[in-house]
């Protein structure tokens, strides 16, 4: 029997993919092959709510586990695809069965990177990407533990402020001079160093990791500076491999992810690729990359759906991401990495204030840092690339909707 | 268990049991409509999972905080009694409720 839609994957992608085939009237077979055990769930709150104890597990499910069934929508989960032959249009699974596909959607995501430094395997060190991760960490965290995370992006500072509030001693340790390096601005990541050193988190800049320590169970961790931290915890964020080797290994493009273009179509007139493992052309990064959000998994799979039912839609959504940390909220729009410019609205070294950036006159981006009602009206100027007056923008009382 | 009505975005109306402790936002999704997008989980981050509350029955509400407010002005759509679905804690109190699922913007 051929599956008519088989999507590898069953995150937030997949399932966003298999709902919009639904809502619009597709009434061909669907199915999801799932490596981990639970229905589609929302990942964000892993390292928010989820660790903090402050969400029980079945309220990360992105739906009912009864309501894929009711929606014809197959569920094969503790399974994932092993092998593809896109000539045959036919997926090994890893337990050797075979499934036929009409249309294949890649939405695998991705693992988390490890360590590859000596320890790395020790126990008490976890990573954070799924349920069992987390569920495997808060095992660990029965009583105040010394914990070092390794890695000063999104997850590692989430991760940090929940473990803070919780009362453990936590150590980040970051390779590069600054905090969310890859992801925003430098008079951000200096915000949020003060804000993690005022809550008492020590905060290690420029610093690698040579190895763990420990024997059987990691005791502490050996740093770039020769010092050696004692550690009960280690938590690894250090960023994700995208899942894309059968792929690769059937020939497809995979530089970086599995390339795509603006419809979601891999080298492959039957093989789709959506979420954390596309790379795929945006028009906010002028070039390909691969976006590691709700927004992109979401909007792309909205694409996909459009491809497959046979009116093409190009993917241009703006880039939208948040992150909670503390009491504090981050809302960003845009891709900002890098970019031009930078005008700062409020005081940087006291929230709320927001950070923008403009290349060649045009807003492009923005980092809004307890200013949500920046986001709320900034969103509509990036994603037009508005021109804007860099002298108003720079005035919080100039409000965002009244620009350009 | 008190109920929940709900209208889509067809017009169709449903009524649900409301499990108490969830949010609207959950309830909803957990009646089957699919076209509340609730993108951010319930973190009072976005504005999909925008409804509008039937206005006799909007005073039952406590009032939405500032962060739900400046969401909802993000929303083209936004109605004297616009909420965030994820935001509202569905309570025995609430029997009754009837909410309408805000178009797409």
């Amino acid at each position: 029997m051929v599956i008519d839609i088989l999507i590898a994957g069953a995150g937030q992608a997949a399932a966003q993919l298999a709902l919009s085939l639904r809502q619009r009237g597709h009434t061909g077979t669907i199915a999801m092959i799932g490596e981990e055990p639970y229905p589609p769930y929302e990942r964000p709150p892993l390292s928010k709510d989820y660790l903090s104890g402050q969400r029980e597990t079945h309220r990360l499910f992105l739906r009912k586990p009864e309501a894929w069934a009711e929606r014809r929508i197959d569920l094969h989960l503790g399974c994932r695809v092993a092998a593809v032959s896109p000539a045959a249009r036919r997926v090994t699974l890893a337990d050797g069965r075979q499934l036929d596909y009409g249309w294949l959607v890649w939405a695998t995501g991705g693992r988390p990177r490890a360590l590859s430094c000596p320890g790395a395997d020790l126990a008490g060190v976890h990573a954070i990407r799924g349920i069992a991760d987390i569920d495997r960490l808060k095992g660990d965290l029965t009583a105040p533990k010394r914990i070092v995370v390794i890695g000063g992006g999104y997850i590692g500072l989430e991760a940090a402020a929940v473990l803070r509030g919780l009362g453990h001693t936590v150590t980040v340790v970051e390779m590069q001079d600054r905090l969310l390096a890859r992801v925003t601005s430098p008079v951000v990541s200096q915000y949020f160093l003060d804000l993690h050193r005022r809550h008492g988190v020590d905060v290690r800049l420029s610093t690698g990791v040579r190895a763990l320590r420990g024997a059987g169970r990691v005791t502490g961790a050996e740093l770039s500076d020769g010092t050696t931290v004692p550690a009960d915890i280690v938590i690894v964020g250090i960023g994700i491999i995208p899942n894309v080797e059968p792929l690769a290994a059937a020939g497809l493009s995979c530089p970086n992810g599995v390339q795509v273009d603006a419809h979601c179509r891999t080298d492959d007139p039957h093989i789709l690729a959506i979420g954390d493992c596309a790379l795929h052309p945006n028009p906010y990064a002028g070039g390909l990359v691969r976006v590691e959000s709700v927004q992109n998994a979401v909007d792309q799979a909205k694409v996909a759906a459009e491809t497959i039912l046979g009116t093409p839609k190009a993917y241009d959504a703006m880039p939208w991401f948040w992150s909670d940390q503390y009491d504090l909220k981050l809302q960003t729009a845009g891709l900002c990495a890098g970019h031009g410019q930078v005008v700062v609205r409020g005081d940087p070294s006291r929230a709320p204030f927001t950070a923008a950036y403009l290349r060649g006159g045009r807003l492009v981006g923005l980092d809004c840092v307890g200013t949500l009602k920046d986001f709320v009206q900034g969103k509509a100027l990036v994603t037009r690339q508005a021109v804007v007056d860099p002298a108003r923008l720079a005035d919080p009382a100039v409000e965002l909707k009244t620009l350009a | 268990m008190p109920k929940l009505a709900i209208i889509a975005r067809s017009g169709a109306e449903t009524v649900v049991d409301g499990e108490t402790g969830l949010s609207v936002m959950e309830i909803i999704r957990d009646a089957g409509l699919d076209e509340l997008q609730a993108l951010c989980g319930g973190s009072c981050s976005c504005a999909t999972c925008h409804i509008f509350v039937d206005p006799a029955h909007f005073g039952r509400l406590p009032a939405p905080s500032a962060d739900e407010n400046d969401l909802l002005d993000s929303s083209s759509h936004r109605a004297a009694t616009s909420r965030l679905s994820c935001q509202i804690a569905f309570t025995a109190d609430l029997d009754g409720l009837r909410v309408t699922i805000a178009p797409e913007d």
